[in-house]
């Protein structure tokens, strides 16, 4: 009974992660149509700011060692959120409605972001030592313990999800956003500076993604290829929710992240992931808009 | 409307698999291209001039560089000090250093790059088994001669290589023998999906069906996999006595980690790894690992006058922070093993230092070792570790005297059938 509650709970873990990892993306792929190859290594600068978060407090007392997470949560989203202004301002913005351009150019941001993470951190991967307050777990019953870890992740998951909720349909910012990525013209003509609002929502973007790689120091070692790992599934988590729908990245993650454990437990892992991949292309048979689709003129372009 | 869209997405998402797909064809395309050469086979090393060139092959950049960087500055070190020693034959050992960038085919080009074009006596590298049987055909097409100083799954005795680290009755066998007779009858296996993992596990398997014991289940994760909440839930629902871990790279962060946060100490479950060493240790966190065993021939704290003297060294050249490791110590001894079969055959050509090389001894810092002519493993010490709170790995146990190693497992009757 315990390891199916276990693995039920796994299974709400690993979703959480993946919509953590997938929310960036959900913004710059999912509403502003640019494959962001690069956005796993937005995740990977987030991992290191926490890594370097954590050894600016080793000099402090100990007793405030346990704050420098908490710390690290905002400054990752600012440093990825400015490392994407910058990288919006000085490629992306010219390659608007030339997705394999993108594409290409994305990739290759990514390849030099992760040869400058090896210069600056050197090739071995480094750990970071979670704050005291997140060891250990919460033992509901004799074999059954809930990892703090995990729980903090389901709960960052969530605030984030709220938060970008409220931004984006629930603010003036967001409003401006919204309206540039349905209409350009439109928005343009009513006196809104359009490439502005592109360079601080791919800002967002990226700054999600910081606080998703913060977040994955509390799981495995950071190195400079931390981002690689994620990239497939973030993008499989956006298209299989439906491009540009933010309940969509939810269940498109709570669904790809249940089927890949429950699918690992009756299996085994690498038997697991095919799985998980013919699921999704069938479901994308049915639904080639993703599951949750918005079907708007906006769309229609 | 819908269509239009889906023909878009679906337009869009083809693009971007055939684009990835020449993108790659194009990457791998330059790197043939750059260091393809007329072929110019030699046997005999380039010995003109005052110096003796020798190849390092190591992937410096990519998932591997986490190990092989360190392995790479053992073999200069050791190159460092033969020159300041006089060198070999009169003459300065110059290496030539080569990225294979954890892609297998650079390997293979670094490999003929190496060997037609700067003539080289020798090369030291590889790390992963993959790496290993890329550049084999290159080496034995080109006769030419190189020492590969990590663990590996055996099943392997190519005359164009010396293997200085340990065949799997050197490290695997004895390692199962032991968990068996201290610790319990039911294992797990868990392992990496690729050569070395599957081939380890085979044996293992059929090691335990001889003795008696059980496999309560066998996983494999791909490599790079972070995930291990359910590997670990299957590994609480089995109950082993013992999990034998041949999982590599930065998935043991993750599973050691995820293991502690789980609740599993290792009071609670013995786990032995054979694919972490001091090196890695320091990247899963010590806290998290504590008590845990590993197998291998040599630790940091392996207690001769050699050892001393070599971690001293080390740290004095690379910095206090470093750690040596068994594969470190394995690639330092190459290097001088190589030395001492050129002193002896009096010259830098292949076929002479290999003939020469059988029965060389070397006072190591794991202790004395002895190349095998039969077979070109070396005669290695096992010894079994614990993980201590610091980081450093103490011995719980060791065969006490150097075994002869054992690549097809022939004095096994269990081990019959393996081979092929």
């Amino acid at each position: 009974m315990g390891t199916y509650l276990l693995q039920i709970f796994n299974g709400i873990s690993v979703s959480s992660i993946l919509i953590l990892a997938a929310l960036g993306l959900a913004i710059t792929f999912g509403l502003m149509k640019i494959i962001n190859m690069a956005h796993g290594e937005f995740i990977m600068i987030g991992a290191y700011v926490t890594y370097l978060m954590q050894n600016q407090f080793l000099h402090l007392p100990k007793s405030l060692f346990g704050l420098y997470f908490l710390l690290a949560i905002p400054a990752s989203f600012i440093v990825s959120g400015l490392v994407g202004f910058v990288l919006e301002r000085t490629v992306i913005r010219h390659l608007y409605n030339r997705p394999l351009d993108s594409l290409l150019a994305t990739w290759g941001v990514s390849l030099v972001l992760q040869q400058l993470a090896r210069n600056i951190f050197g090739a071995p991967n480094v750990d970071v030592k979670s704050p005291g307050w997140l060891d250990g777990g919460l033992v509901l019953s004799q074999g059954l313990q809930l990892p703090y870890k995990r729980l903090f992740i389901i709960a960052l998951v969530i605030v984030c999800l709220l938060s970008m909720f409220l931004l984006l349909y629930k603010s003036k910012t967001g409003r401006r956003i919204r309206a540039v990525m349905q209409n350009r013209e439109m928005a343009e003509s009513m006196g809104i500076n359009t490439r502005r609002v592109d360079a601080y929502t791919f800002a967002i973007g990226s700054g999600f993604a910081g606080i998703a790689g913060c977040a994955l120091t509390l799981l495995g070692s950071i190195g400079s290829t931390l981002g690689t790992n994620y990239i497939v599934d973030t993008f499989m988590v956006v298209v299989l929710g439906g491009v540009g729908t933010l309940v969509g990245t939810a269940a498109g993650g709570l669904l790809i992240g249940t089927a890949n454990t429950t699918l690992e437990f009756l299996t085994n892992a690498s038997l697991g992931k095919v799985l998980v991949f013919i699921l999704i292309i069938t479901l994308l048979q049915w639904r080639p808009n993703g599951l949750f689709n918005i079907s708007s003129r906006s769309l229609d372009d | 409307m819908k269509k239009i869209l889906a023909t878009q997405l679906k337009k869009r998402l083809t693009g971007v698999i055939s684009l990835t797909l020449v993108a790659g064809l194009l990457l791998t395309g330059c790197g043939a291209a750059q260091t393809s050469q007329p072929a110019a086979t030699t046997s005999s090393g380039n010995t003109s001039g005052n110096t003796i060139k020798v190849g390092i092959l190591h992937s410096l950049s990519g998932t591997m560089a986490i190990s092989e960087v360190s392995v790479k500055d053992a073999e200069m070190m050791a190159i460092d000090e033969i020159n300041a020693a006089g060198g070999v034959l009169g003459k300065k050992i110059e290496p030539v250093v080569e990225d294979g960038a954890s892609d297998w085919p650079t390997f293979a080009e670094k490999a003929k790059k190496l060997l037609q074009q700067d003539k080289v006596a020798t090369v030291f590298g590889c790390w992963t088994s993959a790496s290993r049987k890329a550049v084999l055909p290159v080496f034995e097409e080109n006769n030419g001669l190189l020492w590969y100083p990590v663990q590996y799954e055996g099943m392997e005795s190519s005359p164009n290589i010396f293997y200085t680290g340990a065949a799997p009755n050197q490290q695997i066998v004895p390692a199962v023998e032991w968990l068996f007779k201290n610790k319990g009858k039911k294992f797990f296996l868990l392992g990496s999906d690729y050569v070395f993992p599957r081939t380890a596990n085979k044996i293992i398997k059929a090691q335990l069906k001889d003795l008696g014991g059980e496999v309560v289940d066998e996983e494999y994760t791909p490599l790079g996999f972070t995930d291990y909440s359910t590997i670990i839930n299957k590994i609480k629902a089995t109950k082993p006595d013992v999990v034998f871990n041949t999982l590599n790279g930065d998935s043991n962060v993750a599973f050691f980690k995820q293991l502690k946060d789980a609740g599993i100490t290792s009071k609670d479950l013995t786990t032995l790894s054979v694919s972490v060493a001091e090196e890695e240790v320091r990247g899963i966190g010590a806290a998290n690992m504590a008590g845990q065993l590993v197998s291998w021939n040599y630790y940091q704290t392996t207690d001769t006058p050699e050892n001393k003297e070599f971690v001293k060294k080390y740290q004095a050249k690379y910095g206090a922070d470093r750690v040596t490791d068994d594969p470190i110590e394995a690639a330092y001894d190459a290097v001088y093993l190589w030395a001492a079969a050129v002193k002896k055959a009096g010259s830098t050509d292949v076929d002479k230092v290999r003939q020469a090389a059988k029965g060389i001894e070397f006072q190591a810092p794991e202790g004395q070792v002895k190349i095998e002519g039969e077979n070109q493993h070396l005669w290695k010490t096992v010894r079994i570790g614990e993980v201590a709170a610091d980081g450093s790995i103490k011995e719980i146990w060791s065969t006490g005297k150097a075994v002869k190693p054992d690549p097809y497992l022939k004095s096994y009757p269990w081990a019959k059938g393996l081979s092929n």
